[in-house]
């Protein structure tokens, strides 16, 4: 990741009229939020997601990421390749814990997988 | 540590303070814990840092921060379904009641009275009703916002590579950015603390551990509690949005490859074997469903609890490091006695006297 000075704003945040816009949908994260999250010094794709949980539910980012990047990007005056992605990570779809569980089944000796 | 002792050394005045990130902020163990705040089952040697941040820091951090941090305080369970368990379990009730902490043995009844979603083969469980967890991302990244706010400057995407000595006293940070300079210098990069260190000539006997966390989705409101097993099958909670977060390792984690520190990889082996530990002490949580698993790394030190002091032979150099798995629930407590040791010269609030960066002996 390419070097990032921060310190602390030195305007107010600024209120733009479409800050309620939904942006994540899984968590409900608004325009308003992220660009809040900016402003008090997330600089980063994953630093924004922890912070605001956008990108943490049922889809993991795949829908939101890109909507939220721009906006980090806008708002920081960052280019988009320098935020960094959300990894990612195991499981690739939501799986049971029962089933995460077993990760070894031997056909032979039990056929149906029990 | 960087970002609540910033904001610590901040809040009482002091100037140009730089934290230096190699990556992001929340790239280490601070932000991929599972939020246990926990003062049972410690080390007695830490266990000040542990009470004083339970009874003094974590109640009001929320409100000092301006974060909700998702402080909950309702209990750690820490359970067993052997004999053997048993006995873990009350070595460490023992040595904690000794000093002063409010922890008891219980049977598997009353534990599953505290939770009733647990397994009936849980015969024994200690239990600390002061015990919590607390949401880590919000914790550390709250820190990180009220230190900025305060006027420290933190820059990231810059890798420490030394520390070098100017007439006798540590004095600069080498990095791939450049020297950087300064009077007083905190080392606290977790297990790569220990290369840095060793470029000042001191040894920290700290080896990282691969530690992973589940995530389940939302699930309703279970159990408040914290949990833990007496054999560290796995631990964990229910966090307020409703996932469970639990984490544990796999066993042979001292036996990976070395991590890079910039990668955090999972593997095959932990996930299941984490999976495994719940449903034998939750069966009700079976069908819950896991979306996402992360890694961590232990910064394990040789006796298990932190090196936090400053550093006699190397004027100006303080270190924190080798937490070993427990070091976010204290990490309030321990900024405050590391801001006290740079700024007044010692921990004057805290007693920290057991965890100097000399104890070290050999065996035999
Ligand atoms: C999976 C997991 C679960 C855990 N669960 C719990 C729990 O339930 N309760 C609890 O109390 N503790 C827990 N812990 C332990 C706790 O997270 C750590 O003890 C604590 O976060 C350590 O904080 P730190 O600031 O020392 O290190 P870190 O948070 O790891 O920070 C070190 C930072 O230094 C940076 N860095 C490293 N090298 C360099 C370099 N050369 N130059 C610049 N920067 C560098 C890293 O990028 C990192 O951001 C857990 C840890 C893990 C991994």
């Amino acid at each position: 990741m390419s070097k990032i000075i921060r310190t602390a704003a030195k305007e107010p945040f600024k209120p733009e009229p479409d800050d309620d816009l939904i942006i994540c949908r899984c968590e409900e994260v608004t325009k308003g939020e992220i660009r809040r999250a900016v402003h008090g010094g997330f600089r980063t794709t994953n630093e924004v997601k922890r912070w605001l949980r956008c990108g943490m539910g049922l889809c993991q980012g795949q829908t939101c990421q890109r909507n939220f990047q721009n906006i980090i990007a806008k708002e920081a005056g960052i280019s988009v390749k320098d935020l960094g992605m959300i990894s990612g990570r195991s499981p690739a779809r939501p799986v049971m814990i029962d089933v995460f569980a077993n990760e070894v089944i031997d056909a032979e000796k039990d056929p149906e997988g029990k | 540590m960087a970002c609540a002792t910033a904001y610590n050394l901040a809040k009482r005045g002091m100037k140009d303070i730089i934290v230096l990130e190699k990556k992001e902020i929340g790239n280490g163990g601070s932000n991929r814990n599972a939020g246990g705040v926990r003062q049972s089952a410690r080390d007695v040697r830490e266990l000040p840092l542990a009470m004083y941040a339970v009874s003094r820091i974590w109640p009001h951090l929320g409100e000092e921060l301006e974060t909700d941090v998702e402080y909950v305080q309702r209990g750690n369970l820490r359970l067993g379904k052997t004999e053997a368990h048993k006995k873990i379990l009350e070595a460490h009730t023992a040595k904690s009641t000794k000093v002063g902490l409010d922890v008891r043995m219980i049977d598997g009844e009353e534990a599953r009275e505290i939770c009733p979603y647990m397994s009936e083969e849980v015969t024994s469980a200690s239990w600390c009703p002061t015990d919590g967890h607390a949401n880590p991302l919000k914790t550390t990244l709250g820190y990180y916002r009220m230190a900025l706010r305060l006027g420290v400057t933190f820059i990231t995407g810059v890798t420490v590579t030394g520390i070098r000595k100017a007439h006798g006293k540590a004095r600069i940070v080498q990095t791939d950015d450049g020297d950087y300079e300064g009077e007083k210098i905190l080392l606290c990069a977790g297990w790569e603390s220990r290369k840095i260190a060793d470029t000042a000539g001191i040894e920290l006997p700290i080896i990282p551990e691969r530690n992973e966390v589940l995530v389940t989705e939302m699930e309703p409101e279970m159990f408040p509690v914290m949990l833990g097993t007496a054999d560290s099958d796995f631990y964990g909670h229910q966090s307020k949005h409703g996932s469970f977060v639990m984490g544990g390792n796999s066993g042979i984690q001292q036996y990976y490859s070395m991590p890079d520190g910039a990668h955090h990889p999972t593997g095959p082996l932990t996930a299941p074997k984490i999976s495994r530990g719940i449903i034998s002490y939750f069966p009700v949580l079976k069908n819950a469903k896991i979306v996402r698993s992360w890694a961590g790394y232990y910064d394990v030190c040789a006796d298990k609890v932190p090196v936090i002091d400053q550093i006699p032979e190397v004027p100006g150099l303080y270190i924190a490091a080798g937490f070993s798995g427990h070091g976010f629930g204290i990490s309030p407590a321990v900024a405050l006695a590391m801001s006290e040791l740079i700024l007044d010269g010692s921990s004057h609030t805290i007693d920290i006297s057991p965890l100097t960066y000399d104890r070290f002996r050999a065996k035999g």
